[in-house]
């Protein structure tokens, strides 16, 4: 399993190749084979028989974390979602981007979200799952930012960034509770240890924390803003991520964890609370959207809601309603977003007050759209498979188990009119959409391009969706026993097979059908009378506005605090680092009471030492007094090859080598560097501050003296260099010591640095070279 | 840019450039159970690029090393993360090194150890890293 996993991402190290020749066989192509094979992978595992598995591969063993991968009913309707939609996406961008596109980054990017998605839904390690949770986060930063040169896409990509990685980390902190508190690392292990969880101090917090994770990821208000502006992405990625997949995350990781908390009380006020306003708010803003993208994301963000309330009701009906919307929301909504991008496409406008009268245009494109917002619309025709759901949907609100008190049974009592309410603006955005680009006048001459029917390779991908709708609608128990049932029960393990039929008899989830079809044909219908509403509420207020205030603030209190010390004096910021050194490291060394001297084991000292640093000492003192730059250099060099030479007394040769020629470099590098400066002058400075540099200077000589002698005389840790000793050459198969501490027995300390070095001369590189390009 | 033009410098270079070549790969190699390793075997190679360019001139460097450095630093930390990845194949956690002995015609036995592999990672890294930043702010106008 963990091949499939990875296999997207290792395939992307051969994007930058096969992208060479991108002019000759599209990028996208070569791509496809990678969702579509993983797809035939994991489809083997439907059937009614299935059982979950489970797959381990050592990490981090020492610590817990290991690649745990964990297939249950869940997972498996995740991953194929994943898969499959993937693999429609990929066909829909080979037509959807030009060949002159960046494409080698775009696929990059895409494969990589791929493996981290397929990481997330397959962890059952939550450090394993986070550390996929994060990376989905930074592929769909990447995504949106795609057309970097639009500073909206830049805006949203940020926005999307900063939202998401702020509910990953409070996810961590909760992850990092639930593991102190069950001593588990594994999902499942803690599943099993619910009581201990339960009765934990800590659940509040555990609670909060996931749920900050969740709902940032799913776009549940009031962390919604961040969706309709990543609609910037090109349309294959506003499918795939921004609607089918990654937003789905937040819902996943709740559906994981209710098996936890589920008997929890505030686990359902919280998430059904939180669910239900997404879907009212989210379908009455997606009315006032002008932008076809922005229409999409907002009911986008009312259908998570919609399905996240059905994850906190827990009950058997809403549990398999949740599941069951899981997949009619793929195959719809992916199905509509592809239908916007195409009409981008083809008119060169979203703008939905710019469209009109397609159909006769784009038949094809029109027929599948049709399709597509009525089945999101819950109208009641038995080829729909979005009416099921929500009739599902309604069912589970009015089924809900009475009982609790205060806050909780309000909420029993007011769920089933929100729900009516939230859906009757999801049948008028969904006619808006339809309508407003189809029918009516036509209105041709705003359109930047002449419209007509797409290329039948663009059509391909949303037909085979729409097909999904249309068979899901007429056999809407085809995958139910083989595949929902699984995934159902993984969240809750006493659900059972919903029959699913069309014709309940006249009974009230059909009466609130029928309510949201009259009252929002109504109100569909007299739209222009009463959407100026929208200039009073929300009107101004809003959450985005906050954001960019709270962003705004936040960058001028950062800038003035950053300024306060960075003032460009290289001398300033020496000070500041040896000073504040200095201060702590004294206090701290009084506060522990850590200095001690003790004279045993000292070795003699030998002539030979005494000259050696008799002679640094000098060279040391002379750059005080030196104004000429080249000489500056050259006797700081002396320094550091007396050093090299007092390593070499005390049998270090590793250290003396690699002293030497590091000397030697930096030399170089300064004589580079000061080439540019320019001559150095007389310093004039005051008084007071000469004797404030030389109290510096003179104290943090003085402070690591009493460091150097307490490291030798204190014996508050036993020394490690015997382990090291003895067990260089039985453990590390090599005689050097230190060589086998740093590529073996430390190599993760190198492993780092060297990224760290390898990042620093990037960093320089392009420093160099763009300012040159701005001075050009 | 200045144009060097030191005779007695060049001459010199052409010979103790190897030997510093020379020096830095028996450095690497013998890391393991001898002074040295990639770090240091790494800044020796720099060492000598650097004199190379001092005596002969960015032209004359780009000529006879057509090497772009800058990629010669994901090269090497690709290698290290590899050796690193390389230790799932056998199902041991991240980053396991192993060795052996090998009898090998006129070398006798030899010991042939994985974390060479990640040395010359480090190796690399280090080479690219220095060049890209020297020479970078050498060529700056």
């Amino acid at each position: 399993m963990i091949f499939a996993v990875l296999l997207p991402f290792i395939f992307a190290f051969f994007i930058p190749f096969l992208s060479k020749i991108k002019h000759r066989i599209h990028t996208g192509i070569f791509v496809l084979l990678i969702p579509l094979s993983i797809f035939i992978y994991f489809v083997r595992f439907v059937g009614t028989n299935f059982s979950p598995t489970r797959q381990t591969y050592n990490w981090i063993p020492s610590l817990g974390i290991n690649f745990d991968f964990y297939l249950d009913g869940l997972s498996l309707l995740f991953v194929l979602l994943i898969t499959g939609i993937g693999s429609l996406v990929v066909l829909y961008s080979i037509y959807y981007l030009d060949r002159s596109e960046r494409l080698g980054h775009f696929y990059v990017y895409l494969l990589m979200f791929m493996t981290a998605m397929l990481g997330v839904v397959l962890s059952d390690n939550v450090f394993v799952l986070y550390t996929f949770w994060e990376l989905t986060s930074i592929s769909s930063f990447l995504l949106i930012g795609y057309w970097h040169f639009k500073e909206r896409s830049r805006y949203g990509a940020l926005k999307s960034m900063l939202i998401t990685v702020f509910g990953g980390l409070s996810m961590l902190g909760g992850f990092v509770l639930l593991s102190i508190v069950t001593k588990t690392t594994s999902i499942q292990g803690m599943i099993e240890q619910a009581d201990l969880v339960l009765n934990s101090n800590y659940l509040p917090l555990i609670l909060i924390f996931i749920l900050l994770g969740a709902f940032t990821k799913s776009a549940q208000f009031p962390f919604h803003i961040w969706l309709p502006d990543a609609m910037e992405a090109p349309t294959p990625v506003s499918a795939y991520l921004h609607s089918a997949t990654m937003v789905k995350a937040g819902l996943f990781l709740i559906a994981r964890f209710s098996p936890l908390f589920h008997t929890y009380e505030w686990f359902y006020i919280i998430v059904s609370t939180v669910g239900i306003i997404t879907l009212c708010w989210g379908s009455y803003m997606a009315v006032r959207q002008t932008d076809l993208k922005a229409i999409l994301a907002f009911s986008t963000i009312s259908q998570l809601g919609m399905i996240m309330a059905m994850l906190g009701f827990g009950t058997k009906i809403a549990i398999f309603a949740a599941v069951f919307h899981i997949l009619n929301h793929a195959t719809f909504k992916g199905s509509l977003f592809m239908v916007a991008g195409i009409i981008d496409h083809e008119t060169g406008t979203r703008d939905i007050r710019k469209l009109g009268g397609l159909l006769t245009l784009m038949p094809i494109t029109a027929t599948l759209a049709i399709f597509g917002t009525f089945s999101m619309a819950g109208v009641p025709l038995p080829f729909l498979n979005g009416f099921y759901s929500k009739e599902l949907f309604f069912d589970a609100t009015v089924k809900l188990p009475d009982g609790g008190a205060g806050i909780a049974s309000l909420l029993t009592a007011s769920i089933p009119y929100l729900a009516v309410f939230g859906s009757i603006f999801t049948f008028v955005y969904s006619m808006y959409f339809f309508f407003g680009v189809f029918t009516g006048p036509q209105k041709l001459a705003l359109l930047p391009k002449k419209p007509h029917e797409a290329p039948f390779g663009m059509l391909m991908s949303p037909m085979l969706l729409i097909a999904g709708v249309v068979i899901i609608g007429l056999f809407p128990n085809s995958f139910n026993a083989s595949f929902l049932l699984h995934a159902a029960t993984a969240v809750n393990p006493s659900s059972e097979f919903v029959d699913v039929y069309f014709w309940h008899g006249f009974i009230t989830p059909f009466k609130m059908s029928l309510i949201v079809v009259g009252v929002g044909l109504a109100l569909f219908l007299t739209r222009r009378y009463w959407k100026n509403i929208y200039n009073f509420f929300p009107g101004k207020l809003s959450f985005n506005n906050l954001y960019d205030g709270l962003l705004e603030k936040v960058d001028q209190y950062t800038a003035t605090v950053t300024n306060f010390y960075m003032n460009g004096s290289l001398k300033n910021y020496v000070a500041i680092i040896i000073g504040t050194i200095f201060i702590v490291t004294l206090s701290f060394m009084f506060i522990t009471d850590g200095f001690t001297i003790s004279n045993d084991n000292l070795a003699d000292v030998t002539g030979i030492e005494l000259a050696v640093v008799f002679i640094i000492a000098i060279a040391a003192i002379a750059t005080i007094f030196t104004n000429h730059k080249l000489a500056i250099i050259l006797i700081t060099g002396v320094v550091g090859y007396g050093v090299a030479i007092l390593f070499v007394i005390y049998r270090a040769p590793d250290l003396a080598l690699t002293q030497l020629v590091i000397e030697t470099v930096s030399v170089v590098l300064f004589l580079l560097s000061f080439y540019h400066f320019p001559k150095l002058q007389k310093r004039e400075e005051s008084i007071a501050s000469k004797w404030m540099n030389a109290t510096l200077s003179i104290g943090f000589g003085a402070l690591i003296i009493l460091v150097g002698i307490s490291a030798h005389s204190s014996s508050w840790f036993s020394s490690i260099s015997d382990y090291f000793i003895e067990t260089s050459y039985s453990l590390g198969g090599g005689d050097n010591i230190v060589n086998v501490i740093l590529v073996d027995m430390r190599g993760l300390d190198t492993l780092f640095e060297i990224t760290v070095l390898g990042i620093a001369a990037l960093a320089i590189f392009s420093l160099i070279k763009l300012r040159d390009k701005e001075a050009k | 840019m200045y144009k060097p033009n030191d005779l007695i410098l060049r001459t010199t270079t052409s010979l103790i450039a190897f030997i510093l070549l020379g020096f830095a790969v028996y450095l690497l190699l013998a890391g393991h159970n001898s002074p040295g390793g990639g770090f240091v075997g790494g800044l020796v190679t720099s060492a000598a690029v650097i004199l190379m360019y001092m005596a002969y001139g960015m032209e004359t460097i780009a000529k006879i090393i057509p090497v772009n450095f800058r990629t010669v630093i994901p090269v090497g930390l690709l290698i290290a993360v590899g050796t690193g990845l390389g230790s799932f194949v056998f199902d041991v956690p991240f980053l396991s090194h192993t060795f052996g002995y090998f009898n090998v015609p006129i070398f006798g036995k030899i010991e042939l150890a994985t974390a060479m592999l990640f040395d010359i990672g480090v190796y690399l890294t280090v080479l690219g890293v220095t060049i890209t930043i020297i020479l970078n702010i050498a060529n700056d106008q």
